[in-house]
């Protein structure tokens, strides 16, 4: 409501695709995580999944708790890839594939697997799940990594890193 | 353990998957350029992806324990299963941060990023899964050595 009462001009400014596009998505992403939570009373994030599957190659404990979840884990992840590339088929009509520079892929993700982990969540644990069910936890951890990789992003395009 | 389960429950996680990984890409959260667009507040549309998806789960987490008695498929309640709140929520969610900023990928982008056929974010999951098993071991270290330590009291 309060977007369609702002000028046209600063909406255009400030989203350049529109938001049907983001708010649809959005809607679709808790939409797939309330009908697990609905059928199973399991909240499901997606990096757990990194630290789930390593149980499979990795004796250590920190793995071996989550045994009991992996496989469930492992179906959700291929039926992320699969809503994905349903998407593809039907709206993009092709892959897509990132200009993003490899070496800021590696290493970015290097530290999004220590982090997601050590704080206990990601965009979709903390993010979607923790900011839905009102988590101090989540929300202090959604604007702890919003605020800091806002930062990041802007340094590493400051010093004229593109894409 | 997976004998107890209900014929339904992977079939559902199947379905709550492909609809969350649809979503992902739809929200064009599955390309690392409009993630990086946000956070240099080119384009501020994940706002509402983010939104739009905690209002989702907003509704039905507050709606769900009190109309309904336990899942179907498990039998569990629906309590709210919060995560207790220490100093590594602030330290993980930093590294998070730096990781997120650096690249424009998080976890489920980056399994819905393949989907859309983006192969070059397999750079992306290298690194998330190698940045998992070094915190793992890292971590089962330090325990490890405490309870050395504590043994030896």
């Amino acid at each position: 409501m309060v977007i369609e009462a702002l000028p046209l001009q600063v909406t255009a400014e400030l989203f350049p695709n529109g938001i049907s596009r983001y708010a649809v998505g959005g809607l679709l992403v808790g939409l797939g995580t309330v009908v697990i939570y609905l059928g199973t009373g399991i909240s499901a994030g997606a990096s757990t999944f990194l630290e789930s599957t390593l149980s499979y190659v990795s004796e250590r404990s920190r793995f071996q708790q989550y045994v009991s979840s992996r496989d469930w884990r492992v179906v959700f992840t291929l039926g992320i890839i699969l809503g994905a590339a349903v998407y593809a088929v039907v709206y993009q009509g092709g892959a897509w594939t990132t200009d993003v520079q490899p070496w800021r892929l590696l290493l970015g993700g290097l530290f999004v697997g220590i982090g997601t982990r050590v704080g206990k969540g990601c965009t979709s644990g903390h993010g979607v799940c923790g900011v839905g069910s009102a988590s101090k936890t989540s929300i202090i951890g959604v604007l702890t990594f919003l605020a800091v990789a806002i930062i990041t992003a802007q340094l590493v395009s400051a010093l004229g890193v593109s894409p | 353990m997976s004998d107890d389960r209900h014929p339904a429950f992977m079939p559902l996680i199947l379905v709550g998957g492909l609809v969350f990984g649809f979503g992902l890409a739809y929200s064009h959260m599955a390309r690392p350029e409009v993630v990086l667009d946000f956070l240099q507040f080119e384009d501020f549309g994940l706002v509402f992806v983010m939104f739009g998806g905690a209002a989702v789960t907003g509704v039905t987490f507050f709606l769900a324990p009190r109309l309904l008695s336990r899942a179907p498929l498990t039998g569990d309640t629906f309590e709210r299963r919060l995560k207790s709140f220490d100093r590594n929520v602030l330290i993980g969610g930093a590294i998070f941060g730096v990781g997120w900023g650096l690249s424009g990928i998080c976890p489920g982008a980056a399994y819905a990023s393949l989907g859309i056929g983006n192969v070059t974010i397999l750079w992306a999951l290298a690194g998330m899964f190698i940045g998992a098993y070094l915190q793992g071991y890292w971590r089962t270290r330090s325990e490890t050595r405490e309870t050395a330590a504590t043994g030896a009291d």
